[in-house]
Parts: C-alpha cells; sequence; structure tokens
C-alpha cells in the first residue's frame, strides 16, 4: 500500500493539476456518481415494473395517467426535471420547517429523485415494449395450463420479457450515467463536479476535462460489457442451435 | 392568466434560441452522419477507423462534458493561436468563443456519431440488386447515390433519425449550463427570482412536448413520402 | 462501306473468388444481331460470367471491347480494377442488364423506372424519355401500368417493366441474367414472348438461362459451361440437337 502510494507520489511530482488532492476529488466524485446512478437505476427499474403491467392494462383510467407520466418524463429535458424538483422543493410551503427538510436540504436526494422518475419513465417503455411481444402461443399454452393471469404473468410473461429488454435496458444505464453529468449542475460533486472545480480552479479545461472523459468512457465500457455478457448468459436460448 | 413577472418576452426569445440552435445543430449533424457513415463504409483502412474512433468517443462521454470540453477548451485553444500570433507576427486579433456557435457545434458533433450510426445501418438495409441496377445503366456513383441509394436508404433512416432529433432537442438544454440564454436558463433564472419554479419549468416543458409532437407529425409525413412505392400490394 | 465495330467481345476472362477459380479462361464474341445463350448447371459460373461482361463483378484477367473500344485496367492494392471508371460507365450505358429479381427502382414508378437513366445518363430530355418511354410500354404490354410502383405489380410484369427499362438505353447488347428463373411458371411465358420478338428485330443478346427450348429456338451460338470453362459451344442444332460431352448429355436429359 505504502509503495504504491509512493509509486503515485513519483508520478504525480512534476504534475501541478494532478496532485492526491485533485484525485480525491476525482475519486470522491466516482462515488457520487456511482450511487446516484445506481441507486437511481434500482428505484427506476422497482417503479418500472408495475408501471409496465399498468401500462398495458385494459382500463383507461390506469393506462392513460401511466401513458401521460411517460410521455412528459420522455418528451422534456431531465435538465427541466431536476430544475422543476430542486428548485420546487425549496419554495414548498412551510418544508423548511419538517424533519423531510434534513434530506432535502443537500442536492442529492431532488437530483435522485428527477433521475428515479426519468428513468422509470425510459424503464416502463422498454418493458411495455417486451411485454408486448410476448409470444401469442406462449400466453396460450399458460391459460391452456390452467394458469391465473399473475401466474401467467411472474412465470412466463415477465422472465421472458425481461430477458428480451436486457439490450435496451444495457443503453438506458448508459445513458443514465451520460445523463448524470448534470448533477453537478445543481453543485453535486459527482464526476462531472470534480472535474468543473479542478477547471475552475487551475483554469485547465484539457487536463479536466480530458481526464474525466476518459473515466466515463472507462465506466461506459464496463457496462457495455457486462451487459454482453449478461446477454450471452441469459438469451442463449434465442440464438438459433449448433452454434 | 399566468403571471410571467415580465419574463414572457425573454421566455419566448429562448425558446427561439433552443429551435435554432436545435435545427442547425441538427444539419450540422446530418452532414457528419453522412461523412462518418461513408467513412465506415470505406474500403480505406484509415478512414474506417476515424470514423469508428469517433463514434466509439462520442458515445462514451457524457454530453454535458464534451461540451464543457469543446467550449472552455476551446476558447483556450483559440487565445493560444491568437497570443501565438501576436507574439510572432504581431497579429492582434481576439476572438471570443460565441456559446451560441459553440453550442451548435457541439451538439452537432455529438449527434453526428448517432446520425452516423442510423445511416450506416440504413444504407446496409438497401437491398443490393436496386444499386446494381443502377451501376448497370452507366449510372456514375455519386448518380447511383443521389438517384437510388439516398431515397432509399431515408425510409429506413428516419425511424432513427426522428428518435435522434428528439433526444438532440432535449439536449440543447445543456447550452444553459455554459451560459446561453435558451429558454432552460431564462426559465432557472426566473424560477429563482420569482420563487415560482414550477410556473416557469411547467411552461417550458409545455413548450418541448409541443417542439415534439410537431415534429411526430412532420416525421410521419416525412415517412409516408419516403414509403411510397414499398410494401404496397394489390 | 466501313465495318461496324463488334457490339461485345470478351477474352479469356478469368474470376476468383478466395481461392476458388469460377472462370478459368472464357471468350466470346457477339456480333451484330447475335442471340448467345449461356447454359450450364448452378454453379458453373454462367452469371458471373454475364456480370464480368458489365463490370458488375472484377474479372482478375482478361479482355473486354465494347463497341471496339477496350477497357482499361490497372492494378490497385484491392486487386486489378478499371484505369477509367468514367470509360466504365459509358461502356456500361451501352449494355443494359435485365436481372434475374427485376431490381426495378422501388421508389419509382414503373415511367420513373424507364425514364430515369436515359434522363441521367444519357442526357435525354425529359419530354422524348417519357415518350419513348410510353411505346416501350406499350411494346410489352404494359401501357397501363406506368404509373405503378413496382411493388404493386406481379413479377412477370415487373421483368417486362425491366426489359423496357433496358431497351430504354438503346442498348449496343443486351445482358439477360436468369430472366425467367425467379418467376412463377405461368409468367414466364409472357416475359419469353418480349425476349422472342427482341431477338426476330435483331437485337444483340446474350442470355443466361435455364429455358431450353428458348436456347433451342432463339439462339444463334449456344455456350455450355462447366466449372467455369466452355464444355461445348456452337449453333444450337449442334449442341442442343447432338451434344457430345457426357455432362452435356445428362444435363440435357430429361427431369423427373
Amino acid at each position: 500500500m505504502e509503495s504504491l502510494t509512493t509509486w503515485i507520489e513519483g508520478l504525480l511530482a512534476n504534475n501541478d493539476i494532478f496532485t492526491l488532492q485533485t484525485l480525491s476529488y476525482y475519486g470522491e466524485g466516482l462515488t457520487t456518481t456511482v450511487q446516484l446512478v445506481f441507486l437511481s437505476l434500482i428505484i427506476g427499474l422497482i417503479l418500472a415494473v408495475p408501471l409496465a403491467i399498468g401500462r398495458g392494462s385494459k382500463h383507461q383510467w390506469i393506462k392513460m395517467p401511466i401513458f401521460f407520466y411517460c410521455y412528459v418524463f420522455r418528451g422534456t429535458p431531465l435538465l427541466v426535471q431536476l430544475y422543476l424538483i430542486y428548485y420546487g422543493v425549496v419554495f414548498i410551503e412551510g418544508i423548511q420547517d419538517t424533519w423531510l427538510w434534513v434530506i432535502l436540504e443537500k442536492p442529492f436526494v431532488p437530483a435522485l429523485i428527477a433521475f428515479t422518475l426519468n428513468t422509470a419513465a425510459y424503464t416502463t417503455e422498454i418493458f411495455r415494449g417486451a411485454i408486448k411481444s410476448t409470444a401469442r402461443g406462449e400466453i396460450e399454452a399458460a391459460r391452456a395450463y390452467g394458469m391465473s393471469w399473475w401466474l401467467m404473468m411472474r412465470r412466463i410473461v415477465l422472465p421472458s420479457a425481461f430477458r428480451r429488454a436486457l439490450p435496451a435496458y444495457g443503453n438506458e444505464v448508459i445513458f443514465m450515467l451520460h445523463a448524470s453529468a448534470i448533477a453537478s449542475v445543481v453543485t453535486i460533486m459527482d464526476l462531472t463536479g470534480a472535474a468543473r472545480f479542478v477547471y475552475a480552479r487551475f483554469y485547465a479545461p484539457f487536463d479536466a476535462f480530458l481526464f474525466v472523459a476518459a473515466i466515463y468512457l472507462c465506466l461506459t465500457f464496463s457496462i457495455l460489457y457486462l451487459f454482453r455478457y449478461l446477454e450471452k448468459r441469459l438469451l442463449a436460448h434465442l440464438k438459433p442451435s449448433g452454434q | 392568466m399566468i403571471d410571467l413577472h415580465g419574463y414572457g418576452p425573454r421566455l419566448f426569445e429562448g425558446a427561439m434560441i433552443t429551435i435554432q440552435l436545435g435545427l442547425l445543430s441538427l444539419i450540422l449533424s446530418l452532414v457528419l452522419g453522412l461523412l462518418t457513415a461513408s467513412a465506415k463504409m470505406s474500403r480505406s483502412w484509415a478512414l474506417h477507423r476515424i470514423g469508428t474512433l469517433y463514434t466509439t468517443i462520442i458515445r462514451g462521454v457524457p454530453d454535458l462534458v464534451l461540451m464543457m470540453l469543446l467550449f472552455f477548451g476551446g476558447q483556450i485553444g483559440i487565445n493560444q493561436v491568437t497570443d501565438w500570433l501576436y507574439y510572432q507576427f504581431d497579429i492582434d486579433i481576439f476572438i471570443n468563443v460565441n456559446e451560441f456557435v459553440a453550442g451548435v457545434l457541439t451538439i452537432g458533433l455529438i449527434f453526428g456519431a448517432y446520425m452516423g450510426e442510423t445511416f450506416r445501418g440504413a444504407f446496409m438495409a438497401v437491398d443490393n440488386g436496386q444499386i446494381e441496377a443502377g451501376r448497370a445503366y452507366g449510372m456514375s456513383n455519386w448518380l447511383v447515390f443521389r438517384r437510388i441509394r439516398f431515397p432509399q436508404m431515408m425510409r429506413h433512416a428516419l425511424p432513427g433519425l426522428s428518435n435522434n432529433w428528439m433526444v438532440l432537442l432535449k439536449t440543447t438544454a445543456l447550452v444553459s449550463v455554459i451560459g446561453l440564454s435558451d429558454m432552460v436558463r431564462v426559465a432557472a433564472e426566473a424560477s429563482k427570482a420569482t420563487r415560482e419554479p414550477f410556473t416557469f419549468m411547467l411552461i417550458v416543458a409545455g413548450i418541448y412536448l409541443l417542439i415534439a409532437c410537431v415534429s411526430e407529425w412532420g416525421f410521419a409525413r416525412l415517412q409516408k413520402r419516403y414509403d411510397v412505392g414499398f410494401g404496397e400490394t394489390n | 462501306m466501313a465495318a461496324t465495330p463488334i457490339p461485345l467481345e470478351v477474352r479469356n476472362i478469368k474470376k476468383r473468388f478466395g481461392d476458388t477459380e469460377v472462370l478459368k479462361g472464357l471468350s466470346l464474341k457477339a456480333e451484330k444481331g447475335d442471340v448467345i445463350t449461356l447454359i450450364g448447371a448452378s454453379g458453373s459460373g454462367k452469371s458471373t460470367f454475364l456480370r464480368c461482361m458489365n463490370l458488375l463483378e472484377q474479372p482478375n484477367e482478361g479482355d473486354l471491347i465494347v463497341h471496339g473500344e477496350d477497357i482499361r485496367f490497372k492494378m490497385t492494392k484491392h486487386g486489378r480494377e478499371p484505369a477509367d471508371w468514367k470509360q466504365v460507365v459509358d461502356m456500361r450505358a451501352k449494355l443494359s442488364m435485365v436481372f434475374q429479381s427485376f431490381n426495378l427502382w422501388a421508389h419509382m414508378t414503373l415511367l420513373e423506372n424507364i425514364i430515369e437513366a436515359p434522363i441521367h445518363v444519357l442526357g435525354k430530355s425529359r419530354k422524348d424519355a417519357v415518350a419513348h418511354a410510353r411505346e416501350l410500354l406499350e411494346r410489352v404490354g404494359l401501357a397501363d401500368r406506368a404509373d405503378y410502383y413496382p411493388a404493386q405489380m406481379s413479377g412477370g410484369q415487373q421483368q417486362r417493366g425491366a426489359i423496357a427499362r433496358a431497351l430504354a438505353m438503346d442498348p449496343e447488347v443486351m445482358l439477360f441474367d436468369e430472366p425467367t428463373s425467379a418467376l412463377d411458371p405461368e409468367l414466364v411465358g409472357d416475359v419469353l414472348k418480349v425476349m422472342r420478338d427482341l431477338a426476330k428485330e435483331g437485337r444483340t443478346m446474350i442470355v443466361v438461362t435455364h429455358e431450353m427450348a428458348f436456347a433451342r429456338d432463339v439462339s444463334t451460338e449456344v455456350i455450355y459451361l462447366h466449372q467455369g470453362q466452355v464444355e461445348e459451344a456452337g449453333p444450337p442444332d449442334e449442341v442442343l440437337g447432338n451434344p457430345k460431352s457426357e455432362r452435356l448429355k445428362q444435363f440435357l436429359a430429361p427431369k423427373h
């Protein structure tokens, strides 16, 4: 551990910008970005499953509100949604006197809410498409064996829909990683926030932003390969046999 | 009536900036996209590599980071050039990177990569026999491109182009971060000043949805035009 | 009177795909009014040979002389290629090809298909091109289909339309690449009739086909290809009436 530190120090000896101090900013930024993206994706995913099922409902009063929600959140910039929630929360009458203010005071929670609602809307549409493309025969077979609607959803429709949704969901994960960069606009010190800080401090845009771009590129490729691996494992049954 | 506290005209100007920015970057991205698709389909190894590198990097890095890199970095790069000119040749010029131009260039550059992928897929979807028929009748490459490949490719490309345009439109909001007074920035300022964020942000959201609706209608019409002759049976 | 140049002559065409040589030195001379049919089993190289004639495929070796003009080649890192694409483009305008799968341009009506190359390649006026196209459509029996899109027509109609498109170029030589192979049997007759008429009026044609009756009745010369080589060639009575090689006999034997 100590030798690693000395090695890095040696590497940074002739460098004014990438000191251990600034590197630690990037490190904290990375943690924040990963937390923000991971949490919003998980919560968004949990919300999206019932929403996607409801989106295909026969009842207008279930279907229409979900459609409207998805349309609005997919049709407007995430930045507008972030501003709306970030500024909106502050100006709610009396909120600053309640216990909620303790968590809403920091920009992290409003950002998390905005990101979650955004990714939930996109994920809902992805799942809806996957559920809709379930082979008719599979549904008929489930009915023929006397499965209830819920059992059919749980055992037949959803498991295959999740697998089919995988490639599109992989894109959504990358999209969220990139979109999370705007968290820095509401003063969150995420990866981009760290880069902006370093830029402002040293007036070195190339160093600050190229470095962070490289980190994002690595993260993007990691996600890409993770999903490729998952697809290979989980979608193997859809490939023509004998290959 | 909604009280805009006098921000109405500025909001309108902001909306105009958003639309202009969107359309100009769209044009740039379409041109870059066609060039990228050609490069990636080219027989030249170097062109193919450049095209792949461009699309990979652009699609791997957040739009906002690229925008800041090009905007802040671009200013410094230009300053260095002008400084050099001053010291070497005593030529004194000052070029300030205009936010609007920087915005158009960045967004165009980013979406050129996405358009390139869309165009490439669409070009490959054109039946080779259609192109061969053109060649067999003595058409030059350019003529085959203009009269056959391009119109037939557009049919396949339009859904992707429409999708890219919708994403591009939303990405224009990011220019507010580098200081351009598009409608999002005006709304953010107004929100803070008047303490009525819902009014302004919802209006802006409504304008985005309106532009999206009009675009959807426009793309549906274009699609109809380029679908002519396909999938019709007697 | 000066001798008119020979419309099309190819000499010693060789073509390789990877390691396999699919054409092993083929030659052919089409004089004015000749109808040359290329026959052979699938994989014999007959379509590839035809496609080498207008350079849709690049032959690795061999000469191509169109209307007395030698097509020039050069070596590049991608292999042998025409030295002057302008020359190739001009050459192709003299040789119209009719494809197995018609390849009418799907985004244009039949009339637009026919006037496309005359206007943009030959530089004809739109008025002349349309008038000529209407005449040709009349001849192939599609006068009422001018404003239809290819997808709205039967295969037989599309192929007759494609022949009209080829004729609109006033070609020196017409190349037919299995023009009836993609058609339902009941539609083959109409297309063959149009082709027979063309032969009768003295068109120079090179036809890759499986229609033996057409080959026997119409051609001036039949070439039987086997594995990229000429196995037998000559007048149809000789080649089809009295085949010498065992392979050709088998090829011509009625199949069950």
